[in-house]
């Protein structure tokens, strides 16, 4: 009799079981917010990142300029119509600009008379203007005895000023740019001499310890040279060792070692990779230091797993008909794979080889232990050349204490992005184009 | 005559080797094809690797090779005086004569060494002339070998094929004389500098100073190699970034898989994949321009200081990086879960989130274990977020707050820049890199392991 009562049924109608339910559900609701929350919250963190290098970089395109009236006095360039050409040319080269630019500035600012400040008024324009003049005045030395209006890059701590990025407003002592600048500067500004445009030579040079003067033209060049001799490597050798795993290798120990190694090899850091060259390919085999060969057979060897694996999937979904047809026509077990299969893969191999390439672009770690972390002002012209990459030049312009070099730096992740969004861009279309369905 | 310049040349004796051979092959028959055992093009392949491999074979000999060589034999052919002089000092000697070699308007004066370099260049053009002319003598004779076998019952194909056979084996193997080097190249600096500081010392010593001095009678000259500091740091940094990727990569999984329509699962995962594109380096500068700042100022808000190379910041912002990692692979192990036990459980009555919790995680959870290990690995070994965002004070600490240093972050600062190479300060890198390339390594299998050991069999 007193068992009736344990049988009862639960009575979902009552208060608390119904309080219960409720409590059920609304658990589910908060795990399935927790869920959202961490999908937005790492989609927020994307946003943020991309979003605050974007804001910083989009200003590095941009860089300053002043427009200055310069007489190119004979008097300092020496006459060409007097002299022979090479005479001239020695001449010029020799002459100095600075005195050019501090004639012209005196015309701009007749009170500035003390020889500090007119150091200081030289030194609102960009040391690069040296440079400029003189090729100018070579091109053409037909300009020598007239007065231009030469656009000049401003130092780099006037464009910043220009950008906004230095407040005016605040007190002098915290301030980069000093009150009397400041004058000239507005100055500058109200005679519309001031200008902000497209800084084409940011895409053309090298680097520099002056922010405006500074490119990522060597560093690009220098990751180009990188990854040329890593394709070359890491491809074949990548494509090949696939191949072998998938179609010939036996089942034996040999075998059973070198797919262990190479998901192993996955998933070693890649530092230890630059350890590895610099022991091996600068230690032993002697080769040059920062050169792009020892770069390039470094992340050879890094990206040889992803290559290899991607490339064995895609071998691996070729339908076995495919091979018995080749083989029942007569071909050679070689044949079979060289005409037919690695074909028939090729577009899935393409597309592991580019996102290989594109982690080989992004790469930094590997490349200082090699020496590829120089300050390097020349375009490397070939693979044995000092050079630095990409990833790395942003790494140098991270450290350099300049205010300027924080949206140069910006900038250059932003092509590097660009490069990088290209070719997955690349690779996802190769994938969708080529797609085969057996 | 340049190196590439051999090479150039092996490779346009190839190609002639190639048609030579090709077209003997056809006339030897007399344009009938059918009559030859191979075709026409595998003579002629089989003659291109007649002329390119032993020449090859030299030349790549050199590549390696021919720089130590003649290195020690200036070496050993240096005068006596400069000899025992600057014995010990062999490398800064060869660095000298390098030195005059490759630019001769260097500013070099002794004599001997001028003399070394003269020395040196005239055995390196010795050297590669007689590279040139092996090679290509060589060449010529694999080319003639060739020739001479071709015939129309020569089997060229096979011969050929064999030869291929031969490369994808030698392609396959380039996969362990890698993990081979890694090996050896730790290995052997971590011996030479284990023979400097003991590995008790180094394992577990709590001070870390590797300023080695140049004179011994400096003070402090010893430096010290306990590397518990870095080891510490790394792991603490590791901790704070699996403590921000752990979860949000495990419910994002979770609610991807379990809750999102298939189209928010479209856009959603892509974008988790972005983040582990973005390169290191950027992150790097992530930390150290926009996350440090910010967490140093929220520091000073509530009244906690915070370092400006706090490890919070590079643990956070690797934790970003590791997100994506987390997710993917979370994924994977809740999609391998069967749909049944799904089923089951919520026709029993569970809500959503408990067949989550009680159900799937728990099936799934040998490859959840393994996904947080591999991505502990890869937070291990990351480098360029703690080179730019942590600082580079060995501090023993938990706080998270104060600056740490890390592994990587130390081979980095030893390995840049110039210095000598045996010293005991760049050979301590190596002994680091070993610990890391071990530690990641037993991490990676113990994953894997667990991966397959735990894996329920289900159907």
């Amino acid at each position: 009799m007193s068992n009736t009562k344990e049988f009862k049924p639960t009575d979902w109608g009552s208060p608390e079981m119904q309080a219960r339910t409720r409590r059920r559900y609304r658990r589910d609701r908060n795990f399935k917010a927790m869920g959202v929350s961490a999908v937005l919250l790492a989609a927020l963190f994307l946003f943020l990142l991309i979003g605050k290098i974007a804001r910083d970089g989009a200003m590095g395109f941009l860089q300053t300029s002043i427009d200055i009236d310069v007489t190119f006095s004979e008097e300092i360039l020496g006459d060409p119509r007097a002299m022979s050409a090479e005479a001239f040319e020695d001449h010029v080269r020799q002459a100095n600009m600075i005195r050019l630019l501090d004639e012209a500035l005196t015309t701009e600012f007749p009170e500035v008379t003390s020889r500090r400040d007119r150091r200081s008024l030289i030194r609102m324009i960009s040391g690069g203007a040296r440079e400029q003049l003189r090729t100018m005045v070579l091109e053409t030395p037909a300009i020598v005895g007239s007065t231009r209006t030469v656009r000049l890059l401003a130092a780099d701590d006037i464009d910043q000023l220009r950008k906004g990025k230095i407040d005016a407003a605040e007190e002098e002592a915290n301030r980069k740019v000093k009150d009397k600048e400041l004058a000239w500067y507005r100055k500058l500004d109200e005679e519309g001499r001031v200008s902000l445009n497209f800084h084409t030579r940011f895409f053309t040079s090298g680097d520099s310890r002056d922010p405006e003067l500074a490119g990522i033209w060597g560093a690009t060049m220098g990751s180009a040279l990188t990854l040329v001799v890593t394709l070359f490597i890491a491809f074949p050798v990548g494509v090949l060792t696939a191949i072998y795993l998938e179609e010939f290798a036996p089942q034996n120990r040999l075998t059973d070692i070198i797919e262990i190694n190479i998901n192993n090899l996955a998933a070693v850091p890649s530092i230890v990779f630059g350890l590895l060259g610099l022991a091996v390919f600068l230690g032993v085999m002697h080769l040059p230091r920062s050169a792009p060969v020892v770069g390039g057979l470094t992340l050879a060897l890094m990206t040889l797993p992803t290559i290899i694996i991607s490339a064995r999937a895609s071998i691996k979904a070729v339908p076995p008909s495919i091979r018995d047809a080749a083989r029942g026509l007569g071909a050679s077990p070689m044949q079979v794979v060289f005409h037919h299969v690695v074909p028939l893969a090729m577009p899935g191999i393409l597309t592991g080889t580019i996102i290989g390439m594109a982690q080989a672009l992004g790469e930094t770690a590997p490349l200082l232990m090699i020496g590829m972390v120089a300050f390097i002002v020349d375009i490397p012209g070939g693979f044995t050349d000092a050079a630095t990459a990409l990833p790395v030049q942003i790494f140098l312009w991270a450290d350099s204490p300049e205010r300027a070099f924080v949206e140069k730096t910006s900038a250059a992740i932003l092509v590097l992005l660009t490069f990088l969004i290209a070719m997955n861009g690349l690779a996802i279309w190769l994938r969708q184009k080529f797609e085969r369905q057996w | 005559m340049t190196s590439a310049a051999i090479f150039l040349t092996l490779i346009l004796l190839a190609i002639i080797a190639f048609v030579t051979v090709r077209q003997r092959s056809l006339s030897a028959v007399s344009g009938d094809t059918s009559k030859l055992h191979s075709l026409p093009r595998h003579y002629g392949y089989y003659a291109a690797v007649c002329a390119l491999i032993p020449g090859l074979l030299i030349f790549i000999v050199w590549l390696v090779f021919g720089k130590n060589i003649i290195e020690g034999l200036v070496i050993s052919g240096l005068p006596e005086g400069l000899h025992s002089q600057y014995m010990e000092q062999a490398t800064l000697v060869l660095n000298r004569i390098r030195l005059a070699v490759e630019n001769p308007v260097s500013g070099e004066k002794h004599p001997d060494i001028l003399a070394a370099a003269q020395h040196f260049h005239s055995l390196y053009v010795k050297g590669i002339w007689a590279t040139f002319a092996l090679a290509l003598s060589s060449a010529l004779a694999g080319l003639l070998f060739a020739n001479f076998k071709t015939s129309p019952d020569f089997r060229a194909r096979n011969s050929f094929e064999r030869v291929l056979t031969v490369l994808l084996i030698l392609s396959s193997v380039i996969a362990i004389i890698t993990t081979l080097g890694i090996v050896a190249s730790l290995l052997f600096e971590s011996l030479r500098f284990f023979q400097e500081v003991s590995v008790v010392d180094f394992v577990f010593g709590l001070h870390w100073s590797p300023q080695t001095a140049l004179r011994s009678d400096q003070v402090a000259a010893a430096g010290a190699f306990g590397a518990v500091p870095l080891f510490a740091g790394t792991l603490l940094i590791s901790f704070l970034a699996m403590m921000v990727a752990g979860p949000i990569g495990l419910l994002s999984a979770v609610y991807l898989t379990q809750y999102s329509s298939s189209r928010t699962r479209k856009i959603a995962k892509p974008l988790l994949e972005v983040l582990a594109g973005v390169p290191t380096v950027v992150y790097g500068f992530f930390a150290a321009l926009t996350v440090a700042p910010l967490f140093r100022d929220f520091g000073d808000l509530i009244g906690v200081e915070i370092a400006s190379e706090s490890a919070l910041a590079a643990g956070f912002v690797m934790g970003i990086m590791i997100i994506p990692f987390v997710s993917s692979l979370s994924d994977d192990a809740i999609t391998a879960v069967p749909k049944s036990l799904k089923d089951g459980s919520l026709a029993l009555g569970a809500t959503r989130s408990e067949t989550i919790v009680s159900v799937i995680l728990p099936a799934a959870l040998p490859g959840i274990v393994g996904a947080f290990l591999l991505a502990i690995s890869r937070a291990v070994g990351e480098t360029m977020i703690v080179v730019m965002a942590a600082g580079m004070q060995p501090n023993l600490t938990a706080n998270p707050f104060e600056a740490v240093t890390t592994v990587t972050v130390q081979i980095v600062a030893l390995l840049t820049g110039d210095q000598e190479f045996d010293s005991a300060k760049t050979l301590s890198a190596f002994a680091l890199g070993l610990a890391l390339f071990l530690s990641t390594m037993v991490l990676n299998i113990f994953a894997l392991r667990i991966v397959r050991k735990y894996r329920e069999v289900y159907d």
